[in-house]
């Protein structure tokens, strides 16, 4: 009997295992997440490019048998708006730590969901700068610990998927890493959505946003925080505001459709033009 | 049909213009096969971008005002890898954002043009001040190639060039325009689409199995493999090797940045072209580039008629050097006198070159005012006596 191989790794660049995360780091299950969605879509990254900036999430593409733009902070959807209008075949699929899709490249972000560019952007929230130390994000909650905000933030977070709606990206849902197969699902909803299709996936990050903000470098307990704070939107829906601050409502948010960008100008080709 | 009889439909607009020099600019793009054009407004570059707006989906291209300049070097890369023959356009404030998104292009080989209408720091004045920040403005080591035009037909033959160049040579290429010759009109002959020489970068004939996307002969460019089609190239700015991977291996680094280097600093004497105007019997000669040229060539029409044996070496690419060019044209004189407009820029290359051989003059003037012919007449003179 020849061994039993796991079946979505025919989905990751040969040779590129073991990956580089920290034990623990929910980009390891983000990537597991994105390759069980292409296995059970029956799609492959090979026939796609998927995009990294700089940061733990951005090194997602590395470990994927796909082409991949790596290696820049915050700039990952021009890249995408660049590609997109070149190839409007191919699929494109960005990975983006919070602080390379809110911080960096916050100005890019609410004028790709602004445009409806036709691409999937799966966030990364671990709620800090992970790679760099685990300094504060804009995504980092209030009065939390971190490497530059020893007496705790003082900054009030970004909400990245109001953000997305209110800029309008026509796709946008929050899950987790305590939410595996919802974020899945959400992922896949997200590559077969037409438009700009935001998934944000809160993540665990042990090694900084554990130790430093929640006192434990213990995955398991990262996780627990993590599901405790999760609030499902249906249930937030009949919460009032003050009573949620703290959490972090997950579930689908937007799911709509409008044209999706093409170049700035309008444009409607002389193909009926009735004197060819 | 256009009022000037051309067709607005057709990439090449063969004929005889009275153009602006922007205008002139995207004309050269489009016919160079530009398909992709980001940029953000800023004077005086505008009306290149906006010439673009409206051409390029008429030929079936994709135009965008991008939020900021960060999104349009990132949105030409991200084309260009794609396969689309990507430009983008500012003036020297622009360009300081676009820093980072060439080192980029650098380092992954991303062929794309990038306009610089130099302008005076928030004014949209005359000058030649970015030419040291085109050469060294990214991180990083990197050589680059920089054309800089003199005229409204060289801003369209140097556009083509650049394009041609980049393919060929898989670089960013700048074209180096100036508020001088970008805000003027005057006679632009655009030749047939037929007499314009065109480059297209190379795809390989590999499987994904034996594809390796960085491996290319010494000094060499590698082919490029079309995304999406299971070749799984990794085009990151971080140390790779020749498979892509990113690797930190100290020979890697060395020898990518050895050939990424080499590429353009070994072909420069096939790069640059630079022309002599009366050096061969020259006891002064004078090396000028971009709109500086006009005054410069005025200036040494004025020296002979009055019996000075003066010269002109008009650079067209001031990056890389040329060096071995430089050299030669210099190699009789007695006096060197760099013209420039800003403080004496280039004027430290052209020094490198000659080493101490002859003495190099600076005739410079920052003042947002191209020099006279009678202000370099007068240096001549003053180098004579
Ligand atoms: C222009 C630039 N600025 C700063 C950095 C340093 N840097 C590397 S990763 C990173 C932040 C990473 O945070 P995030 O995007 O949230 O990703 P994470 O590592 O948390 O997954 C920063 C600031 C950089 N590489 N480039």
């Amino acid at each position: 009997m020849s061994p039993k191989l796991y079946p979505r790794r025919e989905n990751t660049r040969p040779d590129s295992l073991p990956h580089m995360f920290c034990p623990g780091c929910g980009c390891g299950q983000v990537l597991n997440y994105f390759l069980r969605a292409c296995h059970e879509l029956d799609v492959k990254p090979q026939d796609m490019t998927c995009i990294g900036g700089v940061g733990c999430a951005a090194r997602i593409p590395v470990f994927l048998d796909t082409d991949a733009l790596h290696g820049i902070h915050g700039r990952t959807l021009p890249w995408a708006t660049g590609i997109k209008m070149t190839r409007p075949d191919m699929p494109v699929v960005v990975f983006a730590g919070d602080g390379d899709a809110l911080s960096i490249g916050g100005n890019h972000f609410i004028h790709a969901a602004r445009r409806n560019i036709d691409v999937t952007c799966i966030v990364v929230n671990n709620l800090n700068f992970a790679m760099t130390g685990g300094q504060v994000a804009p995504t980092t909650p209030l009065a939390a610990t971190t490497m530059t905000t020893p007496y705790g933030s003082s900054e009030p977070p970004f909400d990245l998927c109001k953000m997305a709606e209110t800029s309008g990206a026509t796709y946008v849902s929050r899950w987790t890493t305590a939410h595996a197969m919802q974020a899945i699902r959400a992922i896949k909803t997200a590559m077969q959505h037409t438009g700009f299709s935001v998934v944000e996936i809160i993540t665990g990050c042990p090694t900084h946003f554990g130790r430093y903000a929640l006192g434990t470098g213990d995955p398991t307990k990262v996780v627990d925080w993590i599901k405790s704070a999760a609030i499902p939107k249906t249930r937030a829906d009949k919460m009032d505001p003050e009573e949620m601050s703290e959490g972090l409502v997950v579930g689908e948010f937007v799911n709509t459709q409008r044209p999706v960008f093409y170049g700035s100008t309008i444009y409607e080709s002389g193909d009926n033009d009735e004197t060819s | 049909m256009a009022s000037d009889g051309s067709n607005p439909q057709s990439r090449v607009l063969t004929g005889v213009h009275f153009m602006l020099g922007n205008y002139a600019t995207s004309e050269g793009a489009l016919a160079a096969g530009c398909d992709f054009f980001a940029g953000y407004p800023i004077t005086p570059a505008n009306e290149i971008s906006e010439r673009m707006s409206q051409r390029l989906p008429e030929v079936g291209g994709t135009f965008i005002q991008g939020e900021d300049e960060l999104f349009s070097i990132y949105a030409v890369t991200g084309a260009s890898i794609a396969g689309a023959k990507a430009m983008t356009a500012t003036a020297s404030a622009g360009y300081n954002h676009f820093q980072e998104g060439i080192g980029y292009a650098v380092a992954v080989e991303a062929p794309c043009v990038i306009v610089d209408v130099q302008r005076c720091r928030g004014e949209n004045f005359a000058t030649q001040a970015d030419v040291m920040q085109m050469r060294w403005g990214t991180d990083g080591d990197y050589e680059i190639i920089v054309l800089a035009p003199s005229s409204i037909q060289e801003l369209f033959e140097y556009t083509v060039r650049a394009f041609n160049l980049a393919e060929e040579y898989r670089t960013p290429v700048i074209v180096a325009s100036e508020t001088t010759i970008a805000l003027m009109r005057e006679r632009l002959d655009i030749p047939t689409a037929e007499e314009i020489e065109i480059v297209n970068r190379k795809y390989t004939d590999l499987s994904p199995d034996e594809y390796k996307p960085f491996a290319a002969p010494e000094y060499g460019v590698p082919d490029f493999a079309p995304l999406g089609e299971g070749y799984g190239t990794i085009y990151s700015i971080n140390p790779h090797d020749e498979e892509g991977s990113i690797d930190w291996d100290p020979d890697v680094y060395e020898r990518m940045y050895d050939r990424l280097t080499g590429k353009i600093a070994k072909n420069r004497d096939v790069i640059c072209q630079p022309r002599s105007f009366a050096v061969d019997d020259a006891d002064i000669v004078l090396i000028a580039y971009g709109s500086e040229v006009r005054p410069a060539l005025d200036a040494v029409q004025m020296a002979r008629d009055e019996g000075i044996a003066a010269g002109l070496l008009k650079l067209d690419a001031v990056w890389p050097v040329p060096e071995e060019q430089i050299k030669k044209a210099t190699a009789k004189a007695k006096e060197v006198i760099s013209v420039e407009m800003n403080i004496g820029k280039y004027a430290n290359e052209i020094e490198r070159v000659v080493a101490g051989r002859v003495p190099v003059h600076r005739c410079t003037k920052n003042r947002g005012i191209i020099h006279s012919p009678e202000e370099i007449y007068r240096s001549i003179k003053e180098v004579w006596k």
